[in-house]
């Protein structure tokens, strides 16, 4: 089963956002890495990148294949984790501590109205 | 979608299925890298049975196969088997196949699953066309018959126990003595197996072949055997990397109608000098015209994403050109680094040669090495 924090907002697309203040961190779930299994190489998005929600911002890389990432709010970037990108295999290990993506800083205007709870997105993905 | 006799096995396993060429397959149980590293270090098993079979058999079944196929089938005793192409008349690969000779006169054929009707398509054609009807048997046993391959160092000593009767064709005394290529009709139950040495991941092992009510009775018998030696189920995912890492070619990736096995490098599977064959005349002046183009391998040689296939290949330098793109290509779990094959212009196929990879709109360094790109410790 899942680990599905309940303290953190979901994105349909298998993104997390954990909001303090004005500033969101964002990763990929534990559903999400599982899926993935193996992630081999992180492509994250230049800091100061202005994204609208639902923007392709970042890539997370399996053997098998490359999976988009996409903004789970709408923001600016202000910081990128390096050491996710030094050793990817932290997205499989911890994808919601050490594996977190970006950090952005989310526009005054985005309400989040289209994020899920941990219980709708749990719903989403199955109950797994 | 068609599916294998060992589909409710892989969804027992918790294997994730997806579509291959037409088959509900597993791509993975656990992880690619997971598997794959199990193959390299100690064991894995395959499902193989979506792979085609052709019995080709009766007195003109020889000179028939010779002619339809690269290599020399005259060269091969009962009980042994060789890589061959089918090629088109251009010289151009219909398939890529094993043929082995399980008696004087019989033969069987292992073939891509993608391509089975196409190939016995254009098999049932040349008998037509030879009009050796008489003379020749052909059979396409493709939906009667389960496969698996069971691959890795730690497969040889663990054979005996799944087979532990002698071979029925004497003509070895255990399958464990059998050599590369070679291949004994082997006790399982109350069926028999063909039982071969081969594979398709660059290590020791076998391939199974037994009439599909019996393989899910192998498979289980093979976990069971190989588990306390660390042998894990596979899918093809593992199956993909392992092979390119050792640079085997996959059709529809390296091989497809238009390309020869030449191109490809498979030269030594053509047998030039062993009189007429389909394909030959066309290759023999495509080689005497120069190749157009060169299978190579390359390993990425920036920190990158792993290359895919259909990424463009770039030449170095002031005027870069566009090479030709990425054939085959992955991220290789035993060397930690993006591989993969191309087909490039042959002033650009030596080894050292530097190029890069596209990926996203950016360009990668790599180089042309050696083939194969992962060598057996």
């Amino acid at each position: 089963m899942s680990n599905i924090p309940s303290d953190l907002k979901y994105a349909k697309s298998h993104e997390w956002a954990r909001l303090s203040g004005d500033i969101a961190v964002v990763g990929i779930t534990d559903h999400a890495q599982h899926e993935l299994t193996d992630v081999v190489f992180v492509e994250l998005p230049q800091v100061g990148k202005d994204l609208k929600a639902g923007d392709t911002c970042a890539v997370v890389e399996s053997v098998k294949t490359a999976s988009d990432i996409y903004a789970p709010l709408a923001g600016k970037i202000t910081e990128v984790n390096q050491a996710v990108a030094d050793n990817p295999a932290l997205v499989n290990t911890d994808p919601y501590g050490q594996g977190w993506l970006f950090k952005m800083q989310v526009a005054a205007s985005e309400k989040g109205s289209e994020l899920l709870t941990p219980e709708q997105y749990r719903d989403q993905i199955g109950g797994a | 979608m068609k599916r294998t006799p060992l589909y409710a096995a892989h969804q027992r396993l918790g294997g994730k299925l997806i579509e291959f060429g037409g088959w509900e397959m597993p791509v993975q149980y656990t992880s690619i890298a997971d598997e794959h590293l199990a193959v390299r270090r100690a064991a894995g098993i395959f499902d193989i049975s979506h792979m085609g079979e052709v019995a080709v058999s009766g007195p003109g079944a020889e000179a028939f196969l010779n002619n339809a196929l690269t290599n020399d089938v005259r060269k091969l005793e009962p009980g042994w088997g060789q890589y061959s192409i089918m090629c088109n008349h251009k010289g151009g690969a219909i398939d890529d196949l094993y043929v082995y000779r399980t008696g004087k006169t019989s033969f069987l054929l292992i073939i891509n699953a993608s391509r089975i009707e196409v190939d016995v398509a254009w098999l049932k054609q040349l008998c037509k066309e030879a009009g050796a009807a008489g003379t020749i048997q052909l059979e396409d046993i493709s939906d009667k018959m389960g496969a698996v391959a069971v691959q890795g160092p730690a497969v040889r000593v663990m054979i005996d126990s799944v087979f532990p009767s002698k071979p029925l064709d004497g003509t070895v005394e255990r399958c464990s003595d059998l050599k590369k290529n070679q291949v004994a009709r082997c006790a399982f139950g109350t069926t028999e197996a063909w039982v071969a040495s081969t594979g398709y991941t660059g290590e020791d092992g076998f391939e199974i072949v037994v009439p599909a009510e019996h393989i899910e009775a192998v498979w289980n018998k093979v976990l069971e055997t190989g588990a306390s030696a660390g042998l894990k189920p596979c899918g093809l995912g593992a199956r993909d990397t392992l092979r390119t890492e050792v640079c085997y070619p996959l059709y529809g990736h390296e091989l497809d109608e238009q390309t020869t096995p030449l191109e490809a490098g498979l030269g030594f599977f053509v047998s030039m000098d062993k009189g007429p064959f389909i394909g030959k005349d066309a290759m023999a002046q495509l080689k005497a015209a120069g190749l157009p183009k060169r299978l190579v391998a390359f390993r990425m040689t920036d920190r990158s994403a792993p290359p895919r296939p259909h990424y463009p290949i770039w030449s170095k330098g002031v005027d870069p050109q566009q090479l030709g793109q990425v054939a085959s290509g992955t991220q290789s779990p035993s060397l930690n680094v993006g591989i993969g094959m191309a087909y490039v212009p042959p002033q650009f196929a030596t080894p050292d040669t530097a190029i890069d990879v596209e990926i996203r709109g950016k360009r990668f360094a790599a180089c042309v090495v050696r083939k194969p790109i992962y060598r057996k410790q």
